[in-house]
């Protein structure tokens, strides 16, 4: 069926952060399964933006902290804290400038399923790598994720594979395997974990030599595990296998992907013929993807702005629709984390709820102030500039160039909760539909 | 937060509580109002699950140092409290209070079949629900759905520091979040009062969030240019703070029923003893301040202060000198109407569940306290008649 310009700027709001005019009207008029193919070829696997730099430099010192001095263990965390800030400044650059949202919403997605948090693995350069690999494998295939991100430095250190030797089982990753990475809560035994735990004894992160996975054969234990009802003296990868084995994991994934690109209703019956797909594909992504987006719920009207824009989803969006100017991205991280959303730093393993959680009394606040603050004139990197004239600032030139109907079709997804008061002009017009609750939509 | 800042922003601010209560347009004619609402509870989260055996110790127990030889407390800076049990030397603060018999140590709090997970085990806690059940709504959210509070509260819970709502998260429960409290009064008073909703569920959800925004910074605003101010230092900690702004709301006689804080860092897998020995100091830090200040506001009498945590944590350390996800672990009381004294029994070091404390009092009997004993509105439609409520309130 061809897409209605509506259509389109749902498929883009959903799948990105929302379109310009231009960027709805180049989708609108395909069918729908054409248009979601064509976001799906132009998924790419590494960011565009080049590394940032210094982040990368800076590696975990050869003989380790202990032998540092006071002052030069000050310096080193002081610089780590800038590099952190820095790396998020650089995912934001990203995300403002891809030519494919697609590809960062679903590294967001798996940001925030993989999480990993820079306050506890300390080291930025090894959460660089780990967004690097969740964006290479963003829509591939979730077999070869999971057994990466296994092995990712990051994800060693912050679940504490790290410390899980043969004689002192740590079955933090194991729990964390089970209950938040491929099967969900109630699907597994607290005996499974325990099992489990011994399959990763001895694999860690060689930190003094540049911070690589390495197997450590003393102290793994070789023993014989009962996990999941499977029996053998497994290593860490024959579990990771038996979990991927269990229909759970299909039915958790496809579940998950449901609540953050169709609703947060998810119908059973659909989530089990989607996650059988998945799991005959051998967990191949994209095409999972692809049957949501083409699923007559995704595209109901009830549908229609059901989810809450999140923090990175409304910063990101907004500056990219209104063309707002951005000196420094670094300042965006401070914005993020008034708005509950602090990049590379998930409160903890299970992530940021989202969804209606967004919004609290004080998150809908701080997003109102920031908006305001945008509308402005405001540089949203740097100092306000009280009173410039918006249309002077912004190069967003389709606000001017289009009827007023589109400019709302486009600002929000539902009708304006706030009655369009008759006589505005267009500025005013925008700055009524941004401020307005549907806004928040998408 | 400084006070004298908030009270010039509490000044500009528009009178919007004389305005009628939007919630008023939208709920049924008002229950009559049972319950002593006029005592508030302080809801203290120690986040990620605080180690009960290095907060009361054990120490006359030799099992302890066995199962610990790198993380006991020695015996000799343990603080007793009776032949059995001491607290953690970072507790000394706490000793006063102790010794005014205003702190009930409740030892041994879990629940059966023992949860490790951290989110499950902290959704078991806030929603009351037993090990297997999933419960959407937190405790307190249900029973101010079946207990409604008087008309005139600014909201049933105040929400300080990072952690989410927890036993106030629900449909109807009027929480509301104030980490800054200059800053939430300066954007609340630019925000329109709505007054219709919506079915798509999450508008609906904006528009909630927004009237109850209107409603408790107007009230807010009102008290705290009208209230006293705080005469008491309180340490820069976190933990500190937030109970600073609690002590700021309370003493502006902020009409609400809960007041959650939180601390977080408790999660101590690695390196425990020097972590939980500062967060611990923190703790007591703050509390004695808030205790000062509210007895100097003559409110001590009518707060109820309750920690609570996940879970404790196993009794023997992890190779890596902490210690990993256990079970059962002590809570404490704090207030004027607290009558002090160690309840329950410690559990046994002998006899252990895999590696972990079997508990000794459920959990739902601290909320069982609350409710009955605090509140004096029953308690069973929330927690079941199997939990008794503790006698340790005067």
């Amino acid at each position: 069926m061809p897409m209605s310009f509506q259509d389109a700027r749902h498929l883009l709001s959903r799948t990105g952060f929302g379109g310009s005019p231009a960027d709805i009207r180049a989708l609108a008029g395909l069918d729908r399964e054409a248009a979601v193919d064509r976001l799906l070829a132009g998924v790419g696997t590494a960011a565009r933006t080049s590394p940032p730099v210094h982040v990368l430099n800076a590696l975990p010192p050869a003989e380790g902290m202990k032998g540092l001095s006071v002052e030069k263990k000050q310096a080193v965390k002081q610089e780590r804290r800038e590099d952190a800030v820095e790396l998020k400044g650089w995912w934001y650059q990203e995300l403002l400038t891809t030519p494919s949202p697609l590809t960062e919403r679903m590294t967001l997605f798996w940001h925030n399923h993989f999480t990993s948090s820079v306050h506890k693995v300390k080291w930025p350069t090894l959460l660089y790598h780990q967004n690097a690999l969740l964006r290479h494998h963003a829509l591939g295939s979730f077999r070869d994720l999971l057994f990466q991100i296994a092995k990712d430095p990051a994800m060693v250190l912050y679940l504490d594979t790290q410390t899980n030797h043969k004689d002192h089982p740590n079955e933090n990753f194991a729990r964390e395997l089970f209950e938040l990475f491929t099967l969900g809560e109630g699907q597994y035994s607290e005996i499974d974990i325990k099992e489990a735990a011994r399959a990763f004894t001895g694999w860690h992160v060689a930190a003094h030599r540049g911070g690589g996975f390495a197997f450590n054969r003393r102290q793994h234990d070789d023993g014989v595990k009962h996990v999941l009802g499977k029996t053998g003296a497994f290593g860490g990868e024959d579990v990771l296998a038996i979990a991927l084995d269990q229909p759970a994991c299909a039915r958790y994934l496809t579940a998950k992907l449901w609540r953050e690109f169709v609703s947060d209703e998810p119908d059973a019956r659909e989530i089990d013929r989607l996650a059988a797909e998945f799991r005959n594909s051998g967990y191949r992504i994209a095409p999972l993807l692809r049957g949501l987006l083409i699923l007559p719920q995704f595209w109901a009207p009830e549908t229609r702005g059901a989810l809450v824009k999140s923090p990175v989803e409304l910063l990101v969006g907004t500056i990219r629709l209104l063309n707002l100017p951005i000196s420094d991205t670094t300042v965006l991280t401070k914005y993020g984390t008034r708005l509950g959303q602090d990049l590379f730093d998930p409160p903890n393993v299970k992530g940021w709820l989202g969804g209606t959680r967004w919004i609290t009394s004080a998150t809908l606040l701080n997003r109102w102030q920031l908006l305001q603050r945008s509308l402005r004139g405001a540089d949203m990197g740097g100092p306000p500039h009280a009173h410039a004239a918006m249309s002077e600032m912004h190069g967003a030139t389709w606000i001017m160039e289009e009827e007023a109907e589109t400019v709302q079709a486009v600002l929000v997804p539902v009708p304006p909760v706030n009655p369009i008061p008759p006589g505005i002009d267009r500025w005013q017009l925008v700055r009524q539909l941004v401020m307005d609750p549907a806004f928040q939509l998408k | 937060m400084r006070r004298r800042e908030l009270l010039k922003f509490a000044a500009t601010l528009p009178l919007l509580w004389l305005a009628p209560r939007p919630f008023d347009l939208f709920a049924a004619p008002p229950a009559p109002v049972r319950g002593r609402w006029d005592r508030i509870l302080v809801l203290v989260e120690l986040h990620g699950g605080n180690d009960g055996l290095n907060t009361l110790v054990p120490y006359a127990d030799e099992r302890y140092y066995q199962a610990r030889p790198r993380l006991a407390i020695p015996r000799e800076r343990v603080l007793q409290l009776s032949p059995s049990v001491g607290l953690h030397y970072a507790l000394e603060p706490l000793m006063g209070v102790w010794q005014g018999k205003e702190l009930a140590i409740v030892q041994g709090v879990g629940y059966p079949d023992p949860n490790r997970s951290h989110f499950r085990s902290i959704e078991i806690w806030d929603t009351a629900s037993a090990s297997g059940q999933v419960l959407d709504e937190g405790w307190l959210a249900r029973l101010f759905e079946a207990h409604p509070l008087p008309a005139e509260f600014a909201a049933d819970g105040i929400l300080l520091g990072q952690r989410d709502g927890g036993p106030l998260s629900g449909k109807t429960v009027r929480t509301i979040a104030l980490n800054d409290p200059q800053q939430f009064l300066q954007q609340a008073g630019r925000v329109k009062p709505v007054e219709q909703s919506s079915p798509n569920r999450a508008l609906a959800h904006i528009l909630q969030v927004q009237r109850e925004l209107t409603h408790a910074a107007g009230d807010l605003a009102a008290r705290l240019q009208q209230a006293a101010p705080l005469h008491t230092t309180f340490p820069p900690s976190p933990i500190g703070r937030q109970l600073e702004t609690a002590a700021q709301l309370l003493t502006a006689k902020v009409p609400v029923a809960v007041i959650k804080v939180s601390q977080t860092g408790f999660d101590t897998h690695a390196g425990q003893l020097g972590h939980h020995e500062r967060l611990l100091k923190e703790l007591a830090a703050g509390l004695v301040a808030f205790r000062l200040a509210m007895v100097q506001a003559g409110l001590w009498d009518r707060v109820l202060l309750m920690t609570y945590s996940e879970f404790g944590r196993r009794v023997g350390e992890n190779a890596s000198a902490g210690t990993d996800h256990g079970t059962a672990a002590p809570h404490l009381f704090l207030g004027g109407s607290v009558k002090g004294g160690l309840y329950g029994s410690a559990p046994s070091l002998s006899d252990l569940q895999e590696g972990d404390l079997k508990y000794r009092v459920d959990y739902r009997s601290l909320y069982a306290t609350v409710m009955q004993s605090w509140w004096e509105v029953a308690g069973p439609e929330i927690v079941g008649p199997d939990y008794p409520a503790i006698n340790c309130l005067a």
